[in-house]
């Protein structure tokens, strides 16, 4: 037997880009983050083409997922033609022959800067956010090696010091992105930068959610119907943004979260995040034949 | 008032709050403790005197359970604990510590977010205990810290902007905001000018007659341990030289040690 035999013969490029060995560490590493919801796991992060801090922890995942059937989606801040989503798209499909779309239906695999799409996913869709700073307990702890310790001891208190001193300071909570949010009971996790509009999305959800982070080389995952619990006072419930008034300026949408764009006059117009929704609810205005699925929020309102 | 009606004389009777024996510990070839044996009943103020490198801090933070001994027992008579503290594990040992045990460091920056609020650090001890409701986070924060005597106007300011004295005042509302079992006080009063130090005394002395409150006070200065405690334990080289009532001790030394001491105080 030589090694030959063993081995594969050799090729320019991996199906799917990331080599054998690559892909096992990713796939230990999710399998042990799906086995503790919302505990980061540590992992081997890989040189993907392009820079860290791009989304190179959510590539990484979402290569090791891809399948010949697959049909991924990417949104960048809720947009799907954006450069980065545009391009990050473009090389998934390229690297697998994975079809590509912008449709959150049809999408089997999401990855994501930012955002949750505003239609509901489902059991087989599995989305992937990109982390820039997966350590909720960094802003109270400098030292990783003390926050590891506090995570292990559950030792929360200090997050909860933070928003009792903006309630202090500003009489409410003024977290607006990363609302860490306590996942199965157990770790705290922060969610990637989403919206507060979007942590609710995460509770109880019939999906699979990876969060990594390439530069800081750890993932941690939300499986299906797992509890996601924003920290909040008992006397200070969770609020969203409220965008529940807010009308799209372009496809007249309504109850979803919004972007604001400044105006020349001073004021701001608002447009839908989510670019794809938008595009669907201009399209059943012209008359065309479109979908849109269930939504997590209807009137502005969540529905569980 | 006369002194009579504030101090009405109680004889020591019931079992000792805290127990401790033969407690040894080695930092490689120097040893701070060594068979070391302590004993304090409720509502009583244990002062512990002695020179530097005598083992008296470390022996605090034994009782604070921060540090594990090489050998000994440590008891506490409470209710929701058993057996050899040394033994518990690291979360019972910190769920134990915020609930029962209150401590005041002599470097605030030991034991408090020096870039936090005020009422936040001592928020972030009920927190600990699993308070959540803001209201009464906010409420009892600010009933420590009038307790304690800090005024309430700069309640909110951190402590790296607050004086020495201030600063003493915030870790001794946080110690207390529990109602702990046990306070333990690290040179208390250490590096603050002799007025603040009477004032902290003042407030440490009123907050053992108001709450009835078991301390364990650590100190190398004689004048705080004769204002403070009842009974006194003399350490030298990590072992206990001499132990009594603080005017038996003071009054009358046995120990060469401690008779130097004293005379050195004078």
């Amino acid at each position: 037997m030589t090694l030959s035999t063993l081995t594969r013969p050799w090729a320019a490029i991996s199906w799917g880009f990331l080599d054998a060995s690559a892909k096992r560490e990713m796939r230990r590493k999710m399998i042990k983050a799906i086995a503790v919801p919302g505990c980061q796991m540590p992992y081997a992060s890989r040189e993907v083409p392009m820079a860290r801090g791009w989304g190179t922890g959510g590539l990484q995942v979402t290569l090791t997922l891809l399948r010949t059937d697959s049909v991924v989606k990417v949104i960048d801040q809720g947009a799907d033609d954006s450069v980065n989503a545009a391009s990050i798209r473009r090389f998934l499909s390229r690297v697998s022959a994975a079809a590509e779309t912008w449709d959150t239906l049809e999408a089997t695999l999401i990855q994501s800067r930012h955002r949750v799409p505003e239609e509901r996913l489902r059991e087989d869709q599995v989305l992937v956010l990109q982390v820039p700073n997966p350590e909720p307990l960094r802003p109270v702890q400098p030292n990783m090696s003390i926050a590891r310790q506090m995570h292990a001891d559950a030792d929360y208190g200090r997050l909860w010091l933070v928003l009792y001193e903006q309630m202090v300071r500003s009489g409410r909570i003024m977290q607006g992105a990363a609302y860490p949010a306590l996942v199965n009971g157990r770790h705290v996790m922060t969610p990637s930068p989403i919206p507060r509009w979007d942590v609710p999305k995460l509770h109880m959800a019939r999906h699979l959610t990876f969060l990594s982070a390439g530069r800081e080389k750890r993932l941690y995952a939300v499986p299906p119907f797992t509890r996601v619990e924003p920290l909040v006072f008992s006397d200070v419930p969770y609020k969203v943004e409220d965008h529940a008034d807010l009308v799209c300026h372009r496809s007249g949408l309504r109850g979803v979260f919004m972007n604001e764009i400044p105006q020349d006059g001073g004021g701001s117009a608002f447009e839908a995040s989510d670019s794809h929704l938008g595009i669907k609810a201009i399209r059943r205005a012209e008359g065309a034949a479109t979908t849109i699925g269930p939504m997590w929020y209807e009137e502005g309102r969540f529905r569980p | 008032m006369t002194m009579m009606d504030r101090l009405p004389p109680t004889l020591v009777a019931g079992a000792p709050l805290l127990r401790m024996t033969g407690v040894s510990r080695r930092f490689g070839r120097v040893t701070a403790l060594e068979d070391v044996a302590a004993t304090v009943w409720p509502g009583e103020v244990l002062g512990i005197v002695g020179e530097s490198g005598s083992g008296k801090s470390t022996l605090l933070r034994m009782m604070n359970l921060e540090d594990s001994p090489d050998a000994g027992d440590y008891r506490l008579a409470l209710p929701d604990t058993a057996g050899n503290l040394f033994d518990l594990d690291r979360f019972a040992r910190r769920q134990l510590c915020a609930r029962r045990i209150g401590i005041v460091y002599q470097n605030p920056h030991l034991g408090l977010l020096m870039g936090h609020s005020s009422s936040g650090n001592v928020a972030e001890r009920l927190l600990m205990a699993g308070e959540r409701s803001f209201a009464a986070l906010r409420a009892r924060a600010r009933g420590a810290l009038e307790a304690s005597e800090f005024p309430l106007t700069r309640m909110d300011d951190p402590p790296k902007l607050l004086s020495g004295g201030m600063q003493q005042r915030v870790q001794l509302a946080k110690a207390i905001a529990l109602e702990p079992a046990l306070l333990l006080l690290d040179e208390p009063t250490t590096g603050l000018d002799v007025s603040v130090q009477a004032l902290v005394l003042d407030t440490l002395k009123r907050l053992q007659r108001d709450l009835a409150i078991t301390m364990v006070i650590v100190s190398h200065d004689l004048g705080v341990i004769r204002t403070m405690a009842d009974r006194v334990m003399v350490m030298r080289h990590g072992r206990v030289v001499e132990e009594g009532l603080v005017d038996q001790v003071f009054q009358d030394p046995q120990h060469p040690y401690t008779q130097e001491l004293v005379h050195a105080k004078l």
